[in-house]
C-alpha cells in the first residue's frame, strides 16, 4: 500500500510539468525543421528583415548548407552584406546607433525560440500582432510584447491595422482593457493566408537556427537507444547466466 | 600468460593491486537480496564519471568572462552556444553534461531513499550516512556553481538570490556577501571563482568523499532490504557470510543491466527533450545575463526547489529573511542527525510498524509537494501548503526518537529473504 502511494507520488511528479504565459492566448505552432523548403524560405525572409537590426552571432552562413543550399546558393542569395560564409550573421545597425534610436539594442536572434517558454507560438503571435498605435515613438504596438520597442518590420507584407480593445471587468472588479479585433487601415501585399505562411516558415527557420544540430540529435539519439536496447538483452541474459546458481 | 603472471607478481610485490581488487570487488561480499533501488549507488557513481569526462571537454572549450563581445553577447554565454555549434560533437557533450546535473540529483535523492526504507543509515553505518550527506552537500555547491557558468538570466539572478541568503546573516552578513562573489554584485568575479570551484575545488572534495563513502561502505558490509547483518551467519570453515555473494562478478553483471537500462532513459531525455520542458534547462536561460533585468518569476533548478519552498515559507521577522535561511540550513542539516534520531529496534520497512509506515509517506510527500511549489510563484494558499509541508518535513525528524520506539515492528528474520 505504502509502496504504491509512494510510486505514485513520484510518477506524478513529471506532469505537472505546465506553466502559463501572460494574458494573451497564443495561437499555437508546431514547427516543423524537416521541412527544408520552408526553412529556406524562412531564411530568405530572415535575412531580408532581420539581421539589418538583429544579429545571429551565433550562426554562420556557412553553416545554412544544413537547409540543402549549397555555398554559391547561399552567397548569392542569402548574404546581402558582403561578409565571407564562413562569418556569422551580424547586424547592418549599430548597437550604439539602436540605443540610441529605440532606447534598446535589439537582442541577439539566435536562440531566441528557445528563449520563451513555447517560444514557436510566441514568436508566431507576436509576430503577427502588431498594430498602429500613435501614442507610441515608432507608431508601433503589439498584443503579446506591449510596449514593445521594435516597429513592425514586415508591415508592408502584412498591411496597417488598428487594435479595438473593449473594457471588461476581472473576477477582482478591476476594469482591464480587453481585445477585440483588429481593423485593417491600409491592406498589405499579402493576404492573410499568405502573410500567416511566411511567417511560419520564419519562425520555422528562428527554431531551426536555436539548435542546427537538433535533426543530427534525434537520428544519434535513435541509433543509441537501438544500441542500449540490444545491450539490456545481453546484459539481461550475462546476468540470468551468471545467477543460476544463486538462490 | 606466464609473462603476465609474472608481471601481475612484480607489481604487486610493490602495489596491493590483486589484494585491493579481492577486497573492494572479488572478495567483497554483498547481500545476496539487493533489490531494484540498489542500483542507484552503482549509478552515482557512473553519473560523477560522466559529469567528470563531459565537464573536462567543455572546459576546452567553454570562456568564464562576462565581458560582452562584438555582437553585445557575453563571451561566456557566446562560448556556450559556440560549443552548441562549432564544436564537434559539441552539442552532445554540452547536453549530457546539463542531463547529466539533473540526472545526478535524480539517483542520488532515489539513492538516499533507499537508504531511509532499509534503515541504511544505522548502527554501523552512521559515518556512510555522514559521508552521503557531506556528497549531497558538496553537489548541490557544485551544481549551483555550475548553473552560473553559462551566464544566462536564471544563472546570474539565481546566484543573486542563493547570494543574497548569506547577507541575511545579522552583522556580517553583507562582508559574507562581498567576499563569496568577489564584489557588490554578481559579476565577472563571481564568475571565474565559481569556475575555478566547479572545475577543480569541488570536484576535488566529491571525489575524496566517495572514496570516504565506500571505504567505509567496504570496511562494515552493505546492508539489504531485510535490514539484517549477513556477517552474523557465516560458514564456519571458509568465514564467508552465508548470505553474501562477491561482489564481483555477481553484481558487477547485475548493475550492467542496470546501466543500460539508466542510459535508456537518460537518452530518451536528452536526444529527444533536452530542456526537459524547461525543468533541466530554462527558457529564461537562453537569454543572455542581464544585470539591469530582473526576471518576473525567479526559481531554483527543480533539484533546489524543495529547499528554496522551506526558505520562502518562513515569514520574515525584524525585517530579516535570516530566520527562513536558518529553517533551510536546518532542514539539511538534521539529515546528518539521521543515524541517531531513529530508535528503532529494526532497520527495514518490510519489519516496522504502520507509524513509521505513515511518517515516511508523509515526508515524502511533504518533499515533493514542497518541490513542487518552489518551482511557481508564491501565492497566500501555496504559502499555507508550504508551511504546513515544511512542518510535517520537520516533525519528521524531530519526533522520530519518540514514534520508532512507540511503533509495534515485526520480528525480523534469521536469514535474508528472497
Amino acid at each position: 500500500m505504502i509502496k504504491k502511494l509512494i510510486f505514485a507520488a513520484l510518477l506524478s511528479l513529471p506532469a505537472v510539468a505546465f506553466a502559463s504565459s501572460g494574458g494573451l492566448k497564443l495561437d499555437e505552432f508546431k514547427p516543423n525543421v524537416e521541412d527544408k523548403l520552408s526553412l529556406q524560405r524562412g531564411a530568405r525572409v530572415f535575412v531580408n528583415y532581420c539581421v539589418n537590426c538583429h544579429s545571429a552571432s551565433y550562426m554562420r552562413y556557412s553553416r545554412l548548407q544544413d537547409l540543402g543550399l549549397t555555398e554559391k546558393q547561399i552567397v548569392d542569395n542569402l548574404m546581402v552584406t558582403g561578409e565571407k560564409p564562413v562569418e556569422t550573421m551580424t547586424a547592418a545597425l549599430r548597437r550604439t546607433d539602436a540605443e540610441a534610436w529605440f532606447g534598446v539594442a535589439p537582442p541577439d536572434l539566435t536562440v531566441i525560440a528557445r528563449a520563451k517558454e513555447q517560444g514557436p507560438s510566441w514568436l508566431y503571435t507576436y509576430l503577427r500582432t502588431f498594430y498602429r498605435d500613435p501614442s507610441r515613438p515608432t507608431g508601433w504596438n503589439n498584443l503579446v510584447f506591449s510596449n514593445v520597442g521594435m516597429p513592425h518590420a514586415l508591415w508592408e507584407q502584412q498591411g496597417e491595422r488598428v487594435a479595438h480593445f473593449r473594457t471588461a471587468k476581472d473576477h477582482d472588479g478591476n476594469t482591464k482593457q480587453i481585445f477585440d479585433q483588429f481593423e485593417t487601415t491600409r491592406p498589405g501585399k499579402m493576404t492573410t493566408a499568405e502573410y500567416d505562411s511566411m511567417v511560419k516558415d520564419l519562425v520555422n527557420y528562428l527554431v531551426y537556427m536555436g539548435e542546427p544540430a537538433q535533426t543530427q540529435r534525434k537520428i544519434t539519439g535513435i541509433f543509441v537507444i537501438f544500441f542500449l536496447v540490444g545491450l539490456t538483452v545481453l546484459a539481461y541474459f550475462l546476468k540470468k547466466e551468471f545467477w543460476k546458481d544463486i538462490h | 600468460m606466464g609473462m603476465l603472471k609474472q608481471l601481475l607478481g612484480w607489481v604487486d610485490d610493490r602495489f596491493p593491486l590483486t589484494a585491493t581488487w579481492k577486497q573492494h570487488l572479488s572478495e567483497y561480499y554483498a547481500p545476496k537480496n539487493f533489490n531494484f533501488w540498489y542500483f542507484f549507488g552503482s549509478l552515482a557513481l557512473l553519473v560523477l564519471v560522466l559529469q567528470l569526462v563531459t565537464g573536462i571537454f567543455l572546459t576546452m572549450h567553454y570562456k568564464p568572462d562576462a565581458s560582452l563581445n562584438a555582437a553585445g553577447v557575453p563571451v561566456a554565454f557566446a562560448s556556450v552556444e559556440y560549443i552548441m555549434r562549432d564544436v564537434n560533437w559539441g552539442w552532445l557533450i554540452r547536453y549530457l553534461h546539463a542531463t547529466g546535473a539533473s540526472m545526478f540529483f535524480v539517483v542520488v535523492y532515489l539513492h538516499m531513499f533507499r537508504g531511509l526504507i532499509y534503515g541504511s543509515y544505522q548502527k554501523p553505518r552512521e559515518l556512510i550516512w555522514i559521508f552521503g550527506c557531506f556528497i549531497y552537500v558538496a553537489l548541490m555547491a557544485e551544481a549551483f556553481m555550475g548553473y552560473l557558468l553559462p551566464w544566462g538570466q536564471m544563472s546570474f539572478w539565481g546566484a543573486q538570490v542563493i547570494v543574497n541568503l548569506f547577507t541575511a546573516i545579522p552583522f556580517v552578513g553583507e562582508e559574507i556577501g562581498i567576499w563569496i562573489r568577489g564584489d557588490y554584485v554578481i559579476s565577472d568575479a563571481t564568475l571565474s571563482r565559481f569556475f575555478a570551484f566547479h572545475v577543480a575545488a569541488v570536484p576535488l572534495v566529491l571525489l575524496g568523499l566517495v572514496v570516504m563513502h565506500l571505504v567505509a561502505l567496504h570496511e562494515v558490509g552493505s546492508n539489504n532490504p531485510d535490514g539484517i547483518e549477513i556477517k552474523k551467519k557465516k560458514d564456519p570453515e571458509t568465514h564467508i557470510p552465508l548470505d553474501g555473494i562477491p561482489f564481483h562478478p555477481y553484481y558487477t553483471v547485475k548493475d550492467i543491466v542496470g546501466v543500460s537500462v539508466f542510459l535508456i532513459v537518460f537518452s530518451v531525455i536528452m536526444f529527444f527533450t533536452p530542456e526537459m520542458g524547461g525543468y533541466f534547462l530554462e527558457a529564461n536561460n537562453f537569454v543572455p545575463a542581464d544585470p539591469f533585468k530582473t526576471p518576473e518569476h525567479i526559481a531554483p533548478l527543480w533539484y533546489f526547489t524543495a529547499f528554496y519552498s522551506i526558505l520562502r515559507a518562513v515569514p520574515p521577522m525584524f525585517d530579516s529573511q535570516f530566520p527562513g535561511v536558518i529553517a533551510m540550513g536546518m532542514a539539511i542539516v538534521v539529515l546528518f542527525l539521521l543515524p541517531w534520531l531513529d530508535k528503532s529496534p529494526v532497520k527495514s520497512i518490510r519489519y516496522r510498524g504502520p507509524i513509521y509506515k505513515w511518517a515516511l509517506t508523509l515526508f515524502i510527500a511533504s518533499f515533493l509537494i514542497l518541490s513542487y511549489l518552489g518551482t511557481l510563484s508564491t501565492t497566500t494558499e501555496r504559502t499555507l501548503v508550504a508551511q504546513v509541508c515544511s512542518v510535517i518535513y520537520f516533525l519528521f525528524f524531530i519526533l522520530m526518537p519518540w514514534y520508532t520506539r512507540m511503533d509495534k515492528t515485526k520480528p525480523e528474520p534469521e536469514r535474508v529473504t528472497a
